[in-house]
């Protein structure tokens, strides 16, 4: 008796041990035939690729197309992250959003250079600065293929803007702001006339920070070198005080960007206006809801290009079915999967060529005043320059846009939050 | 969290091997029967050793090296990440607010706590619904609790600004002032966690014999004194296990404080860190700074001040008189 008791221990133990380690285990491709694969793609949010997978499944027999998607980027960051460090456990294909291709450009071997399968001769398919931002600083490696961009626009309240005593057609409101400057000068305009201090004339100085920073320079935080200019860079110092001077005039709701009180604030109309990439639309309907359907509209953007988020692809070299992760990465890429998502769910195709057919050329959206959606953001995508991002481009620009926080809160003077930011910067550049 | 871990340990190594047969005997039987007991207990340390011991010592290697998580270089730096950080700013200001909103929330969180267990123990109408109803803060979604919260302390449509401008107080601005962020981070955890501890003391009270409150009474103790020479004393263990784990959670507080700073940059602890804890610091140096080596450091700084704390906090307890 009690030695069967000891086996069964033994039993046990072996068995606590057996299920750990096949915890840790791998993805078997358990119950495919030879010629059968299952392709995993692992998004965030919505990239609109339904169609676009059917497609390809028609087109490739034996292949199924499987897509986990995340809603919320950070924790998909961190996730995907950790899953390529491990070299286990990331998709097939896997979407990257722009301001982390950086950091994943620092570790190009762990992802297929798309270069060795012909992508450099098929650059002329994205914007030149959208296929520059996933290639590495000495041009040889190209890890994703870009899928959409933010383009950028002014999205506006047509009602503040007429209490306030402005033009509300969006022709003669983009003739307000050609420069950041008549833009401060129409939001005292605005401040003045609106005449009421809970509504101001834009959500945060710093979002609209960095979208001038990326309109006026070649480089911004980091040099081709990788050495830190935040301090020796005119580029920056000017967005810097550009942008604080829009919030020492009092025209920032002082709102900080996906927080609670910023979604609120579409609602409660606690801005007039907005630096709006084409995925916002989206995301404006959805926060300020339809009762404020037709008061919102679009206009060019002051200094007239800028881009603000959008996405890669690419297939980690950890993938066991890399030839076809390839094939499909290209199709999403490509031409015909860029205008699928496009139709599906709005995202702005990266490709040039696509800007100038009647899907895009004649989309508007209902909801923003009919406003020419494919034709507004389409000019502020194509007229932007490559910007060159470090690959730290990320946590130094989180510290300095901490630093301007702080003085849009009033926790800073502009000259000690300016100090903090290169200070934080250094330290993050590190 | 690791509530559960916790509350496993101690009981898993408890049933240790039987007391020893004498040496004669035990010669006799054989090595599978002596090591059976080691074998019935050995999937717990087996289990820690492999998601615990390795993962603790692995850190360390780690903290070690300057370590960038995706690849690249990682050359041995020695104790190169300690010394940055003794002398980081961001890294002893994470830590004040680390204590100071631990102290903040504990403290209160524990006395209500011990108050209320000894409230849920009295013959109450429709007892089982108060007891159950405590536990409700606990079960719900943490992100739902950073919702609410966020909405309630919010600067411009705020419930609790509404209140205050009752009473002719202007709007605060909850994020930007260390105070005003301790205080609404604190009201969070306590929010939380206030239940959970109320319900482990409601059991430890309960375990009481009743008898001894019966003698009280017949000497002429009134309520207070019963409470301070039988239930606190009685209760000292449980109090000493709620303090350890609630110091271990406080010291590693991240959801709460993240919550409350949602939105873009919220690892940043707001403007100028106002609540950014040494867990938000780490994940920040880990995952946006991409500083493996120096998250690694940071922890094992962690889990030193965890330690020690436990240790205060016990030999603090330690004076209350114990019933034995």
């Amino acid at each position: 008796m009690a030695r069967s008791k000891a086996r069964w221990a033994s039993a046990a133990v072996a068995l606590t041990v057996a299920v750990g380690l096949a915890g840790c285990g791998g993805s078997g491709g358990a119950g495919e035939g030879d010629d059968d694969v299952t392709l995993r793609v692992s998004t965030f949010g919505t990239f609109g690729y339904d169609a676009a997978y059917r497609q390809f499944e028609k087109d490739h027999p034996g292949v199924t197309v499987v897509e986990s998607a995340e809603g919320d980027l950070g924790k998909y960051g961190t996730q995907l992250t950790q899953r390529i460090a491990a070299g286990n456990g990331a998709g097939d294909v896997v979407a990257i959003e722009e301001g982390q291709i950086v950091g994943f450009l620092q570790a190009p071997d762990k992802f297929v250079n798309f270069q060795d399968h012909g992508s450099q001769d098929r650059q002329d398919q994205w914007l030149d600065w959208k296929y520059a931002q996933a290639t590495t600083g000495d041009g040889k490696t190209t890890i994703g293929l870009g899928t959409d961009v933010g383009g950028l626009a002014m999205c506006y309240r047509r009602d503040l803007f007429e209490k306030a005593g402005l033009p509300t057609d969006r022709e003669e409101v983009a003739a307000l702001w050609p420069t950041w400057e008549d833009y401060v000068a129409t939001g005292k305009t605005f401040q003045e006339g609106i005449g009421d201090d809970d509504t101001a004339f834009l959500d945060a100085a710093t979002n609209t920070y960095n979208s001038i920073l990326m309109q006026g320079a070649d480089e911004t935080y980091f040099d081709r070198d990788g050495e830190l200019v935040i301090e020796s860079n005119p580029a920056v110092k000017d967005a810097w005080d550009t942008a604080v001077g829009i919030s020492e005039a009092g025209l920032s709701a002082r709102l900080k960007a996906f927080s609670n009180e910023w979604n609120a604030g579409f609602k409660n109309g606690a801005f007039a206006t907005i630096a709006c990439p084409a995925w916002m639309t989206g995301y404006i309907k959805d926060q300020a809801g339809e009762a404020n359907a037709g008061n919102w509209d679009i206009a060019t953007v002051p200094g007239g290009a800028g881009s603000w988020g959008g996405s890669f692809l690419a297939v980690p070299a950890q993938g066991d079915h890399q030839e076809m992760a390839i094939e499909l990465a290209e199709y999403l890429s490509g031409p015909d999967g860029q205008l699928s998502a496009f139709e599906e769910v709005g995202n702005l195709p990266s490709n040039p060529a696509l800007y100038e057919r009647p899907e895009l050329e004649s989309a508007t959206n209902p909801y923003f005043n009919d406003a020419p959606i494919g034709q507004l953001f389409v000019a502020g995508a194509e007229a932007l320059d490559p910007v060159y991002l470090g690959a730290k481009n990320q946590p130094v620009r989180d510290a300095v846009e901490n630093a301007m926080r702080s003085v849009e809160g009033g926790q800073r003077e502009p000259a000690a939050g300016w100090k903090q930011a290169v200070k934080a910067a250094e330290q993050a550049a590190r | 969290m690791s509530l559960t871990d916790l509350g496993r340990a101690p009981r898993t190594a408890a049933p240790a091997p039987p007391p020893a047969p004498p040496p004669s005997r035990s010669r006799r039987r054989p090595w599978r029967e002596r090591s059976a007991p080691y074998a019935f207990v050995s999937p717990f340390f087996v289990v820690f050793a492999i998601f615990g011991l390795f993962p603790l010592l692995f850190t360390f290697w780690v903290s070690l090296h300057d370590w960038s998580l995706l690849g690249g270089e990682r050359p041995f730096v020695g104790f190169a990440n300690y010394r940055e950080l003794a002398a980081d700013g961001v890294f002893w200001n994470a830590m004040a607010n680390t204590l100071g909103i631990f102290v903040l929330a504990t403290v209160p969180q524990l006395v209500v706590a011990t108050v209320l267990a000894q409230v849920l123990n009295t013959s109450l109408r429709a007892m089982t619904f108060w007891r159950m109803s405590v536990l409700v803060p606990t079960v719900t979604s943490v992100a739902a609790v950073g919702i609410i919260f966020s909405l309630m302390f919010a600067r411009d449509f705020g419930l609790v600004n509404w209140l205050t401008s009752l009473v002719g107080v202007d709007a605060i601005s909850w994020q930007d002032h260390r105070w005003s962020a301790w205080v609404a981070v604190s009201a969070m955890v306590d929010w939380r966690w206030t239940g959970y501890n109320t319900l482990i003391l409601l059991a430890a009270l309960q375990a009481v014999p009743r008898e001894l409150y019966e003698a009280a009474r017949m000497d002429g103790a009134g309520a207070w004194r019963q409470f301070w020479s039988i239930t606190v004393p009685m209760l000292r263990p449980t109090i000493v296990f709620v303090t350890v784990v609630a110091t271990i959670g406080g010291v590693q507080l991240f959801t709460e404080p993240l919550l409350f700073n949602a939105g873009s940059n919220d690892l940043a602890g707001g403007t100028t860190g106002q609540s950014q804890t040494v867990a938000m610091y780490l994940v920040q140096q880990a995952f946006t700074g991409q500083r493996f080596g120096y998250a690694a450091t940071v922890a094992w700084v962690l889990f030193g001040v965890i330690a020690l704390v436990s240790a205060v906090n016990v030999l603090l307890l330690r004076r209350i008189r114990s019933a034995e």
